[in-house]
């Protein structure tokens, strides 16, 4: 094997070490280009991170079902119906879709999108209220500041608990006091504060400004009856969420004789849409990366090739004397070529570390992502070895040109040649 | 060791064809010493040239120890250059980057003799021409004798059936030009079999035959009386 060959190896650093300079310089052009392709493979994936990060907490296989307005009339109904659902449609979607993992309906307080006046202390906030089965968090994450979330045991025990918003927090509590167990009014009914969530700098699909209790308490408290607002529904992985959607509008339509064609009636939102088309962007971001690295890449192999056309041409003499003396066409290729590959080695792995260093430096000045989505900008391992092998693959192609050149001249011609 | 017979070959110059071995026929024994002599363009550097297997012949025979050799590729004429072959060129050709000793390894190196016995080789050839203690030195810190006496233990460290000599002497003045003959002539009388080109009346003079060559053809073949290059030295 070459690999092992000392000698081989001691002549190829003697001729590369003769001229460090041009060595240096030719190196220059591949590290430049292994810097470039690993930051920017390096900062699509913090962009993905980034986004992941944002997404943390959201199911991101989920959808939200909500009532509207009927757009036709239909069975005698006139158009302008409002749909308002009941509780009793969890159970039977639940039933006739078995690919639903988890449905949580919820009911709000006044209108869509209203506020209700929350008191405390004399203090007040117009907050949203939402009355909501436990089983919402496992598809939108609250992220805690203190105390819980609401539980199974609040909701069979139709427990007068409340969990709020940082936002609605400020407004009723003075700096530093503390909320928990202590009682605010809605509608002239008590709550006990139970936690307080903080708004997580990401999608927030319930504001910041809310007070979630209990669905059984909220039916109790305010009479609700078998209502039901909305439905927060995450699907079994692996089912596109578009499908389930579909069934569910379906059967609601069946239900509430909706005309099959109206598409106005039932409100609804897929959030995997949003996942697909983020997922999208940063695979094609990465892609594009790739792309234009592999190229700058391929431009730095040349320069390579190019300087090393410029020393076999220098060489011509003394790789005739070697050949006279016994050097078959087969050695001069191999060390030539190899001294190819020395060389984007080498310098690859320099740009290499060049790029890994600049990306700590951004991953420790930006990369908390709390301006931007911008979270560990690194590339992973497939990728480095992805870039490196192309990057050696390209060498050894592209030192054939200079190789194949030095075989070329006949050994008698490049002895002539003073 | 080496026949020859009706070797014609001509070059291609533009539209015209330059014929410049018009059937040459020798022969050389083992352990003679031999000169070839000829003004320029009398065919002896191409001569040597397809005797060194640089370059190929376009008609006749040619036999080296008993091998035709005919249509080489090139990585078989590298191979029996490396092993029939030791060349000494007129501009001494070293490697300038490397030292005495790593000149003289280097055809063992293509033979793949392993490293530390390529060493102790080239070194003992080294110490033949009497340059031991100048084996880390580098060629632009050698005299041009020097630098032709390591070409000679380059060509020597092989071990090779003929050394060919295309005018060691040419770049060398009379009183250097006498030491390095002094060595070939004591390299052949240890046997080997070399041929010199040469176009110096007094170098052709210090072999034991020489053969003139003119217009492509072989003029004169004859053996002369040695001149022994030590008396001048």
């Amino acid at each position: 094997m070459w690999v092992f060959d000392r000698d081989l190896w001691i002549e190829i650093f003697h001729t590369l070490g003769k001229n460090m300079f041009r060595t240096f310089l030719t190196m220059l052009g591949v590290i430049f280009a292994m810097v470039i392709l690993v930051l920017l493979l390096g900062s699509a994936n913090g962009m993905s991170n980034g986004f992941n990060k944002i997404f943390a907490g959201t199911a991101s296989n989920s959808l939200f079902v909500w009532g509207q307005q009927t757009s036709m009339p239909y069975k005698g109904f006139e158009r302008g119906r409002r749909i308002r659902y009941k509780i009793e449609d969890a159970d039977i979607l639940k039933k006739q879709i078995p690919e639903i993992e988890v449905l949580a309906p919820r009911i709000e307080l006044a209108s869509h999108r209203g506020t209700v006046t929350v008191y405390r202390n004399g203090q007040t906030s117009g907050s949203s209220v939402y009355g909501d089965y436990p089983e919402i968090d496992n598809i939108t994450k609250k992220k805690l500041v203190e105390g819980r979330f609401l539980n199974q045991t609040d909701m069979d025990q139709s427990k007068k608990v409340c969990v709020i918003g940082e936002e609605t927090y400020k407004l009723l509590f003075d700096k530093g006091e503390n909320a928990i167990g202590e009682d605010i009014r809605i509608n002239g009914v008590y709550f006990s504060v139970v936690g307080i969530y903080k708004p997580n700098n990401n999608i927030n699909i319930d504001g910041e400004n809310a007070v979630f209790i209990p669905f059984a308490t909220f039916q109790k408290a305010f009479n609700s009856g078998d209502l039901m607002g909305w439905m927060a529904i995450a699907v079994k992985e692996n089912t596109p969420v578009p499908v389930v959607e579909n069934q569910i509008k379906d059967i609601l339509k069946a239900k509430y004789d909706i005309h099959p064609d109206d598409e106005r009636a039932i409100g609804s939102f897929d959030m995997s849409e949003i996942f697909n088309n983020i997922t999208a962007f940063t695979t094609v971001l990465q892609g594009f990366s790739f792309f234009i690295g592999i190229f700058t890449l391929l431009a730095g192999v040349i320069a390579i090739s190019n300087i090393l056309l410029i020393t076999v041409k220098e060489r011509t003499k003394e790789i005739g004397v070697r050949r006279a003396l016994g050097a078959t066409p087969k050695i001069v290729k191999r060390q030539i070529v190899v001294e190819a590959i020395v060389l984007t080695t080498f310098a690859g792995l320099v740009g290499f570390a060049i790029s890994v260093g600049i990306l700590s430096i951004m991953d420790s000045m930006w990369g908390s992502g709390d301006d931007f989505p911008f979270v560990k900008p690194m590339i992973s391992v497939p990728q480095f070895l992805v870039s490196f092998i192309l990057m050696v693959g390209l060498s050894v192609l592209i030192g054939l040109i200079p190789a194949n050149r030095a075989v070329r001249v006949r050994p008698i011609e490049a002895l002539r040649e003073e | 060791m080496i026949e020859i017979k009706d070797l014609h070959k001509s070059y291609k110059m533009g539209s015209n064809s330059l014929h410049v071995l018009k059937g040459i026929n020798f022969k050389v024994e083992e352990g003679e010493l031999v000169a070839i002599m000829g003004s320029s363009g009398s065919g002896k550097s191409t001569l040597l040239n397809i005797l060194g297997m640089l370059d190929g012949a376009d008609t006749g025979e040619y036999t080296l120890d008993g091998v035709p050799i005919k249509d080489l590729s090139e990585t078989k004429a590298a191979q029996y250059r490396n092993k029939f072959l030791g060349f000494i060129f007129q501009s001494f050709n070293l490697i300038n980057y490397k030292s005495a000793l790593e000149n003289v390894a280097l055809p063992l190196y293509y033979q793949k003799v392993p490293r530390k016995e390529r060493q102790e080789k080239a070194m003992q050839y080294l110490d033949r021409v009497g340059l031991k203690p100048w084996a880390s030195h580098h060629p632009s810190e050698l005299s041009g004798g020097q630098k032709q006496r390591v070409a000679i233990a380059r060509a020597m460290a092989a071990e090779p059936k003929v050394l060919l000599a295309d005018e060691p002497t040419g770049a060398l003045d009379s009183k250097t030009s006498y030491e390095v003959m002094d060595l070939i002539q004591k390299i052949n009388d240890e046997g080997n079999t070399i041929l010199v080109v040469t176009h110096e009346e007094d170098i052709a003079h210090m072999c034991k035959r020489i053969v003139h060559l003119k217009d492509g053809v072989i003029v004169e073949d004859k053996k002369i009386e040695q001149v022994r290059a030590g008396q001048y030295v």
